[in-house]
Formats: structure tokens, C-alpha cells, sequence
């Protein structure tokens, strides 16, 4: 059973999102493949506003288990988000839980007018009321897997990985 | 071999006491998490919900307004709750023992104490006490006891150095004041230590110097202008006025006259030396205001960054509990 091939997904995704694209449109990435994506997508798709990054580590739900994330890093926004149409950008979609952080989070740098959401990979498993407004494709990884974005040469590729825990 | 105390046994950050015997890629990682913190404050909403639901108890048992104002600034900012108590006034007086006000406060339900103390070492005692009830839940940072340690001062000292020459083990970098009294300064010397900084130097009166001030890894300087030759950072420290009661030192212009930076002596530093100030500074003892409102002085940055380095340090101490 052989992984799509993210470069494919990249061009269908793009695709799915360029007629709905307006001149004020920001996407804004999830750290970290979902900022990948975004930096593709972004100049796919000629969109004016230069993309955004969010690392959702202080508004992750399981903070009081795990503790703070080690590699949190900035989060940037290099737009005025108030009254603009946002897309969140993520390789991978699974619990929903990562796109909830990321929902508080934008809402503290202002109030979008819309925020759709964008992903290569649905692999369900959801544990929250969430769905994808353009999604490439979806894949189930075998049990006790997870499917990794990586980055080779500017190139996207899916990965297999075993689970952590 | 004994744990170290600020450690849990995951060896993530579990109090912070004193800088001394930290190991280096917990402060790199100190510093690396307050980068992002440091955004929060310029965002349309100044706060993050780390610590919501948490408490967090200011025990000052030695006044300092600004020492806990900044502590409130980053709890809040986290989320937390806040309760100051200025101990100083309040139960102590009464005849309370520290360990008795600590239990009630626990008792309370607080997730975390930051402590400012006139007696060194009694937020160890307290963080000690707290694991030996069984209440490792709860959190101790030390906002400075006696002569002993300042850790978040020393560690937000060192977040602005990177900031601004980026590689600690290419530096020269001077004590200069009142070292023998000054927790800040024994809090900053072992962090630059460890942080690999190749020239420490330690510039102060015979008087005001520790004796065991070599072993810290120091170059001792009494001359003032050769201390300061060659270096990229200049580290004033506050010299207490009462300090001058005692037979320490003549006078407060003498003082001035030898150790006091100005920008005549500045100039013998690298030119693009920065000079750091934990403040209240003292206009016209150890610094003139020349220099104090000068382009190499990153003293107001040093408190910017103060915020965001302690909201660093209570983010990683105040979850992974479960």
C-alpha cells in the first residue's frame, strides 16, 4: 500500500481553494508542515498577503498532562487579521484538536471575517466538531502509525512514522 | 549523588532556586522559550491561557515593588491568578513561622510561590518542605533571598545579552559594583559561566568583592578603566545606600569618582558594547546618566524582556503535572 504523493495533493488542493481566493486572503500555517504547505500553496495560488505561521503551543489542550511544548516557537502574523479572510493551512488533519488551539489563538490577534480550513490529509479519528473546507485527500494509516509531512529539497512527501507513545 | 533540587526526575525544571549548578540546555531552553512569550505583549490580546485556573501566590517577606510587579505582569499574562501578599507587614510580625504561612497558603490551594526573602536560601527551605509533605505539585521560584541568588534577574540578563551579541562563548563581559552584597551578581556569573562566556571579569573595590570570587571562574579588577578594556558587555550592578553607612566606602561621589560608569570610561569597552542595569538604578553613584540614557545602554529592554523570560520559567513549571 504506497502513500499518495504529497506533490499531487499539493496541485489538487490548490486547485479546490483557487476559486473561492480573494485579493484580501491570508493563509495562515500550522507549525510546522502545515507552514510548509502554506509557503507553497501561497505562491501556487499568487495570493498578495505573505503567509502566516502559528505555533499553537500556549493554547494546546493537554498542557496540564504534558507540560509546555520543547520547541515552541514565535508565531507570526505579518497582516492585520481584523475583517480578513483567513485559510488555516495543515498537512494533516486528525483530532481536530490542534485546530481548535488554533482558532483561540488567531482570535487573540483580532477578529477574521471568515476562516476556512485547508489540508492535504484527512485521516479521521476525530474527537472534536471540526471538518476541513478543502481537503486533497483521505488516508487511514495502519494502526499504531501516524502520517508525517516531510520536506526534501523543497520537495513535500508523505511519511510513514510509528506512533510515540 | 543528590538530585539537584530545581530538577525533577525527568530532569525538566521543577523550581527555580538559583542559577548556580543549573545545567546549560535547561537555561538555553529558559531562553529559547521566552522568544515567543515576548510577541504576547504585542498582540491585540496580551494573554495566553497556560495558566488558567491556576494560582499563583507573590510571598514578598522583603518589599519590592518592582520585583513583583513584574512576577504579577507574567502571571497574569499567563492566565493565572495573582494573590501579592506583602509578608514584610502582615503574619510574620505576628509571630508566624515562614514554613506555617507556607502550609496555609498551600492550604489555599496555590500552584505556585514566588518568594522574595531577606535570608538566603528560604525558598529552599520552602521547596523542600513542599516535597517532603508531598505537595510536588507545587511551585517555588525564587525572586531573590538575601545575599544568595536573583535567578530570573541573572537568567533575563542573559536573554538580553543573546539578544543582542547572539554567541556567549565569544565574550568579555564585566561585573562592575557592589558584588560582595549582590545576589544579582553571583546569579549572573554562574549562568555566564556556564553559558560558556571564555572572560568574566569581576571590577570592584577590595571591599566589596566576595574572597571566593576567583573560584567563580572571575578575573578580579580594583581598576575600574582596565576592567573595562576590550569588553562587549558591561553588567552595572545597584549600589545599596546602605551600604555606605558601614565602613565599606568613603562616600557616594568617591565611589562615583572610581567606580561609577561614565561615558569617558565606557569608551575604553568594545564601541559597540552594551551596558545592562537591573535597576533602580542610582544616578550619579554607579552610573551617570549620560550613559544611563545612552546609546549602549539596553536597561529598558532589559526589563521588557524580564517579563517574558518569567513567563518562560512559570509556563515550564506550571504544567506537565498529570
Amino acid at each position: 500500500m504506497s502513500l499518495p504523493d504529497a506533490e499531487l495533493l499539493l496541485a489538487d488542493l490548490a486547485a479546490q481553494m483557487r476559486p473561492h481566493m480573494t485579493p484580501d486572503t491570508a493563509l495562515v500555517g500550522l507549525h510546522s508542515g502545515g507552514v510548509w504547505v502554506a509557503q507553497r500553496l501561497h505562491a501556487l495560488l499568487g495570493l498578495a498577503q505573505p503567509p502566516g505561521a502559528l505555533d499553537v503551543s500556549f493554547y494546546r489542550d493537554d498542557y496540564a498532562q504534558r507540560g509546555l511544548s520543547r520547541d515552541a516557537r514565535r508565531s507570526s502574523l505579518p497582516f492585520d487579521i481584523e475583517g480578513r479572510p483567513l485559510v488555516l493551512v495543515d498537512d494533516v488533519l486528525h483530532t481536530g484538536r490542534t485546530v481548535r488551539a488554533a482558532l483561540n489563538e488567531l482570535f487573540d490577534y483580532g477578529r477574521p471575517a471568515r476562516v476556512e480550513l485547508a489540508v492535504l490529509v484527512d485521516r479521521g479519528g476525530r474527537q472534536l466538531p471540526v471538518a476541513a473546507t478543502y481537503c486533497a485527500t483521505r488516508y487511514a494509516p495502519p494502526a499504531g502509525s501516524r502520517v508525517k509531512l516531510v520536506q526534501d529539497d523543497g520537495r513535500l512527501a508523505l511519511r510513514l512514522v510509528q506512533d510515540q507513545e | 549523588m543528590a538530585r539537584n533540587p530545581q530538577l525533577n526526575k525527568h530532569g525538566e525544571l521543577q523550581h527555580l532556586l538559583t542559577t548556580e549548578g543549573l545545567p546549560r540546555d535547561v537555561i538555553t531552553r529558559i531562553l529559547d522559550t521566552a522568544e515567543p512569550f515576548a510577541d504576547v505583549a504585542e498582540r491585540e490580546v496580551k494573554k495566553v491561557p497556560l495558566l488558567r485556573g491556576k494560582s499563583v501566590f507573590n510571598l514578598f517577606f522583603e518589599n519590592s515593588t518592582r520585583t513583583r510587579t513584574t512576577f504579577e505582569i507574567a502571571a497574569k499574562r499567563l492566565s493565572a491568578d495573582v494573590i501579592n501578599l506583602n509578608i514584610a507587614t502582615s503574619s510574620t510580625n505576628k509571630g508566624e513561622t515562614l514554613l506555617d504561612t507556607v502550609d496555609n497558603l498551600a492550604a489555599m490551594q496555590a500552584d505556585m510561590f514566588v518568594v522574595r526573602h531577606a535570608s538566603s536560601g528560604a525558598p529552599y527551605l520552602i521547596a523542600q518542605h513542599l516535597e517532603a509533605t508531598g505537595r510536588d505539585h507545587i511551585h517555588v521560584v525564587n525572586a531573590g533571598d538575601g545575599r544568595h541568588a536573583h535567578p530570573t534577574q541573572g537568567l533575563l540578563d542573559m536573554y538580553t545579552i543573546r539578544h543582542y551579541k547572539r554567541d556567549f562563548t565569544q565574550l568579555s563581559v564585566a561585573v562592575v559594583g557592589d558584588i560582595l552584597h549582590s545576589r544579582v551578581a553571583r546569579s549572573q556569573i554562574h549562568a555566564l559561566s556556564t553559558l560558556g562566556v571564555p572572560d568574566l571579569r569581576a571590577v570592584a573595590p577590595k571591599t566589596l568583592l566576595p574572597q571566593d570570587i576567583e573560584r567563580l571562574g572571575c578575573r578580579v579588577f580594583h581598576d575600574m578603566r582596565e576592567g573595562l578594556r576590550g569588553v562587549d558587555v558591561v553588567m552595572m550592578l545597584r549600589l545599596q545606600n546602605e551600604r555606605m553607612q558601614g565602613s565599606l566606602l568613603p562616600s557616594a561621589q568617591e565611589y562615583f569618582k572610581f567606580f561609577g560608569l561614565t561615558e569617558e570610561k565606557l569608551a575604553l569597552a568594545k564601541p559597540d558594547a552594551i551596558v545592562l542595569h537591573p535597576g533602580p538604578m542610582n544616578r550619579g553613584v554607579e552610573i551617570d546618566s549620560a550613559v544611563a540614557d545612552g546609546r549602549q545602554a539596553v536597561i529598558l529592554p532589559q526589563v521588557t524582556f524580564g517579563i517574558a523570560v518569567r513567563m518562560a520559567v512559570m509556563a515550564m513549571l506550571g504544567g506537565g503535572n498529570a
